[in-house]
């Protein structure tokens, strides 16, 4: 394969991340993924299949749940981005992070952060979810641990603590 | 996968700018929510050097309901179309389709109309890089022989949108704007039987939105996939069914995940002033089985896709008619 000559086009993108409004010159060809866990230094956001296959790479765009690895950062310009390190408030996890780690939501921990994210953006749509939204909303994340049976307890505790 | 290659992005506001950009740089593509393309860009497959993105395109991002019918814009995301209420209850099988493709992270932001212009797919082409050139290529993209069926000519990758056989058993219509203006074509026709150029719109065209008629006949759809989610249909069934005492008015039956296109079922006309009962059924049946083409480009078998099709549009149909 010919080797591409190295074009720099950067745009100046303002996003607000986690909450708190920043600047960063980007390129064009940057996806989301690379952009938080790269730029920004957030690594909690994490590339499974890199392919859009897997869920694991969900952050929020908007609170809705997106797929970063096929996301161009440059996209994100004005909007909201939230990952797994916006959920905590004040040091303190939020109901979701708290209910994945009490009913053992998560065993290796690489799908958590995307499930945790698609998971709030449920919560956040639909506070009171029946067993089959959560699973509706979770069709996306693949996880090769659980069985899926204590993530969904964990989603249903989580609701039943914010209610 | 791999990172990109450098590319700029433009983001217009209007139809004619987003048309005139895409003219000047043959090495373009629309983009709206790239779940398609950039999946396919990552494994190597497109190279564009300008991404036209359409999400600032307003007129391309709502629903709106007329007398003469429901205009989508091609740029409605998955979830936008669920959503909405007079799709769900006009025109089910539209709202089935959507809710049922990929997962929630691609239904927020795939559109409609990148659904409707969904590349084909095949075994030996959703490959990364060296996975394909391995294989030296294929009909499709890059190589000489396709190796579904090495002694022909011809490219089987199957169309795999879920949305294409739902609005078409329910008539729809699509605007397409392009260097010389709009033109409307009923939704089959911007579909040609051949895996490696399955869209029929000239250069720099642009699906603009869908049109479906405001009198539509029940419908629903539904399709086969190794799992319940984020997978493409091995076959996928739309069915509508008009029935006037006791005896069918109207059947119309879309498939997609079979063929290079989707297309809706020829002779579903000889069903028209007679019962849809087991002996209809069954012939509905053969009719689908003799008109799918599933080749071996998925992991499942051609035959168990052909079956499966036929199944799937016995089960809908009856389900349709009440029996």
């Amino acid at each position: 394969m010919a080797m591409q000559p190295l074009v720099l086009d950067k745009q100046l993108v303002r996003l607000k991340l986690n909450g708190r409004w920043r600047e960063d010159a980007v390129a064009d060809n940057q996806l989301l993924i690379d952009y938080l866990r790269d730029v920004a230094r957030l690594t909690g956001t994490k590339a499974g299949c890199d392919g859009g296959e897997c869920g694991a790479c969900t952050v929020l765009v908007d609170s809705d749940p997106v797929l970063s690895c096929l996301t161009l950062a440059v996209r994100c310009a004005d909007r909201s981005v939230e990952t797994i390190e916006g959920l905590a408030t004040h040091g303190r996890v939020s109901a979701l992070q708290r209910e994945f780690h009490e009913k053992l939501g998560t065993q290796c921990g690489y799908c958590t952060p995307g499930m945790i994210m698609a998971a709030e953006a449920l919560l956040r749509r639909n506070p009171d979810p029946s067993e089959g939204e959560i699973r509706t909303a979770l069709s996306g994340n693949l996880c090769r641990c659980t069985g899926y049976v204590k993530i969904i307890d964990s989603v249903q505790a989580a609701a039943g603590a914010v209610r | 996968m791999s990172e990109l290659a450098p590319l700029r992005v433009a983001r217009p506001r209007d139809v004619e700018a987003a048309v005139a950009l895409r003219r000047a740089e043959n090495q373009s593509r629309y983009i709206a929510g790239g779940t398609d393309l950039i999946v396919n860009m990552r494994r190597g497959i497109r190279r564009p050097k300008l991404l036209i993105d359409l999400t600032g395109v307003e007129e391309l991002g709502d629903v709106s309901v007329t007398q003469r019918g429901v205009r989508i814009g091609a740029a409605v995301t998955l979830a936008q179309l669920a959503a909405e209420p007079d799709v769900s209850t006009r025109y089910r099988a539209a709202a089935e389709a959507a809710e049922a493709i990929a997962g929630p992270g691609h239904r927020s932001v795939a559109t409609v109309g990148g659904n409707l212009c969904l590349d084909t797919r095949c075994i030996y082409y959703n490959q990364s890089e060296w996975w394909r050139r391995a294989n030296h290529y294929c009909l499709k993209h890059a190589g000489t022989v396709c190796h579904v069926a090495p002694q022909g000519k011809r490219c089987h990758a199957a169309y795999s949108g879920d949305l294409a056989p739902a609005l078409m058993v329910l008539g729809a219509e699509i605007e397409i704007a392009g260097p010389d203006g709009h033109r409307r074509i009923p939704l089959a026709d911007l579909y040609a039987d051949n895996g490696r150029a399955h869209l029929k719109l000239m250069p720099g065209e642009l699906l603009l939105c869908v049109h479906l008629p405001a009198a539509a006949p029940p419908s629903t759809y539904a399709k086969v996939r190794l799992r319940g989610a984020i997978d493409f249909p091995l076959a996928g069934v739309a069915v509508s069914l008009a029935m006037a005492d006791g005896t069918v008015a109207a059947l119309r039956v879309g498939l997609t995940g079979t063929n290079p296109r989707p297309f809706l079922l020829a002779e579903t006309e000889s069903f028209v002033g007679r019962p849809l009962d087991a002996d209809a059924l069954a012939r509905l049946d053969k009719l689908v089985q003799k008109q799918v083409q599933p080749m071996r480009t998925t992991l499942a078998s051609a035959n168990y896709r052909r079956l499966a099709a036929a199944a799937l549009a016995r089960r809908l149909a009856a389900r349709l008619a009440g029996i």
